[in-house]
């Protein structure tokens, strides 16, 4: 009943071309926008922004990228967290070698170096496909993670090997390192991501998106009409390594304050990529939902029995944890193969009809 | 090119002059020989058949002019040039556009997607504007849009603009197949068994389609198709394969009556 599209004509291609042509749509974003910018920052516990808000943001951006590549593209990748490294790292060697640049401003840059990173690393894409290329950028993933920790130059030669976010100062307020405050990285984390996700909603949408999806749906016919295969793969392995990078920038300054490089390890690859295909390959929405769903879950398995005063030592939650996570993806993934998007997308089909269905 | 002038067909349309020519076009693949020294034209404004028995390598020579094949030997003229081995996409950006005999739709996009796809020959806009949805990347979003649209109009598919491709039935996907390649607005229109697996109604609105295309846009149109009737009834000139090599080459009425037509299609009495 609230949810119908009955009335709203559109008289132009651009309002039909609208980010939100349904009115709801733009209304629930709207809620959705005012929880995230105004009352999540007023009322959540410093618990909730280090464990779920700030790491849900950055682990969405992250399956974002590779949701790019992957689910629009059509290119698999098993790299993601080696990107993420890049990033990471990137953005450490500027703000050491540029004390004075602006963090956000190294956070974004940092993300053009993986974007170089993952170019080159996507160029085996132009002949293979498939597993074959998932095998091939897992080469980049075990590769970069050997570099992390061998060229000493990358972590300033520290004695640990990992790398120490120092204070970082932006307007006159700490927003990275021991001393920043939890709210601060969380609208640090929130702008950047709301920019991204903008950014990639329009990319997706235009001229780009169409010629990825075409390269991922049937490349022969993309390449016949038109699309140079070569230039929409690699501006798709650029796109995402950009935003994978700056999620993995985020992932260590604003989130972990410091890392060591098997941090960038395949486990954080696969992480990301359950992330995209639980929340649905091929979507924006859905890597929102499948962050929530990884990282919440957990949070909520492990509080959970403590709230119900159950006797269950610390490390059966773990166990137990890893059990019913695991089931639940198997789960979903069977009752929605195309992953929580979809289920969204067919709630929104039946409600705009219901209650007459036909 | 011998003439310029051009012939006026039976039912009085006037037909340009030489758009395409392929002059003696060989395509080995190791040692088999797909296509053996085939020489046609292809004028402006004309509906061009090929046809012959399967295996005969219609197909390969649709893939030869859209650029997905290289000839192993001859030459392909197009708009007075002759032109270099090239990408199938450089060819696609010179105007020819095509179906497909196995429809080849982006079957996770939707109708409005597969065709504004067609238009991406026109589209210039920048990452950056396309990113920021302003300026030249919205203009041209929305100035294609209306091309698509009349395209959909034309083609009556306007019901099913925001359906995704594959939830569509057959004769719909070849419809849309077609608004793809049509969208491109290109001087030559490959198709390639447009009414293969249709039934007689189904048939019947594609040539109709076909026929308005060739009328209204004066696109040039390559057609391969089984359905002699079809052919015969559409086609201006057509030109006949039989295992790589060229049998016939004429108006309907000239290739039904030629002996080597018959022969390849009936057989011979040994």
């Amino acid at each position: 009943m609230l949810y119908r599209t009955a009335g709203q004509f559109k008289t132009s291609y651009q309002a039909d071309q609208a980010l939100f042509p349904v009115r709801q749509d733009a209304v629930l974003l709207g809620v959705v926008l005012l929880f995230a910018w105004v009352i999540f920052p007023l009322t959540a516990s410093e618990f909730a922004f280090q464990t779920l808000l700030i790491p849900i943001l950055i682990y969405s951006l992250a399956a974002l990228g590779l949701n790019l590549l992957t689910g629009y593209a059509g290119q698999l990748s098993l790299g993601t967290a080696a990107f993420m490294g890049v990033g990471a790292y990137a953005c450490y060697k500027l703000v050491t070698l540029m004390p004075w640049l602006n963090p956000v401003v190294a956070i974004l840059f940092s993300g053009a170096f993986s974007a170089g990173v993952g170019v080159a690393f996507g160029i085996p894409s132009l002949r293979i496909k498939g597993f074959y290329l998932a095998i091939a950028t897992l080469a980049a993933q075990f590769f970069l993670v050997w570099l992390f920790e061998k060229w000493g130059w990358l972590y300033n030669y520290n004695a640990s090997g990992a790398i120490q976010v120092p204070n970082l100062e932006m307007f006159g307020v700490y927003v990275a390192g021991p001393q920043a405050s939890s709210v601060v990285q969380y609208f640090v984390v929130l702008a950047v991501v709301t920019l991204m996700t903008l950014v990639c909603i329009n990319l997706t949408r235009g001229n780009l998106g169409r010629s990825w999806k075409a390269t991922r749906d049937m490349d022969i016919a993309a390449e016949l009409i038109g699309i140079n295969l070569m230039r929409s793969k690699l501006t798709a392995f650029a796109v995402s390594s950009y935003v994978v990078g700056v999620a993995g920038a985020l992932f260590v300054f604003m989130w972990r304050g410091a890392a060591e490089p098997n941090l960038f390890d395949i486990p954080l690859s696969f992480r990301i990529l359950f992330i995209a295909i639980i929340g649905g390959l091929g979507s924006i929405l859905g890597n929102y939902l499948g962050a929530i769903l990884i990282v919440g879950l957990p949070v909520l398995l492990n509080t959970l029995p403590e709230a119900l005063g159950l006797p269950i030592s610390s490390a059966t939650v773990e166990h137990l944890n890893i059990m019913i996570v695991g089931s639940l993806i198997v789960f979903f993934l069977i009752i929605e193969p195309h992953g929580l998007a979809r289920l969204w997308a067919l709630i929104r089909e039946k409600l705009i009809i219901w209650p007459f269905p036909h | 090119m011998k003439d310029t002038q051009g012939y006026v067909t039976a039912d009085g349309r006037q037909i340009g002059g030489v758009l395409m020519e392929l002059r003696n076009i060989t395509l080995r693949f190791g040692g088999v020989v797909a296509i053996k020294d085939i020489s046609f034209d292809i004028r402006e404004g004309e509906i061009r058949a090929i046809i012959g028995p399967n295996g005969a390598g219609k197909s390969s020579m649709l893939n030869i002019i859209s650029g997905f094949y290289t000839p192993s030997e001859g030459e392909l003229w197009y708009k007075g040039a002759k032109r270099p081995p090239m990408k199938p996409y450089e060819v696609a950006r010179m105007g020819v556009a095509r179906t497909f005999q196995n429809i080849a739709l982006f079957e996770g996009m939707s109708v409005l997607d597969n065709v504004m796809t067609g238009r991406l020959t026109h589209m210039k806009a920048g990452i950056a504007s396309q990113a920021l949805w302003w300026g030249k990347a919205r203009d041209e979003e929305i100035a294609n849009r209306e091309v698509v649209e009349k395209v959909i109009d034309f083609l009556e598919i306007q019901a099913i603009r925001k359906t995704p491709v594959g939830r569509l039935p057959y004769g719909l996907k070849k419809r849309v197949e077609l608004a793809r390649a049509l969208a491109a607005d290109p001087s030559v229109l490959l198709l390639d068994e447009p009414m293969a697996g249709m039934n007689v109604e189904e048939k019947e609105d594609m040539s109709r389609f076909i026929l308005d295309v060739n009328d209204e846009f004066g696109t040039t149109i390559v057609l391969i198709e089984h359905d002699m009737g079809v052919v015969m009834d559409l086609s201006d000139r057509v030109v006949v394969m039989d295992y790589g090599k060229k049998i016939g080459d004429g108006p309907p009425e000239e290739v039904r009556s030629n002996q080597d037509v018959i022969d390849a299609y009936l057989g011979v009495a040994h």
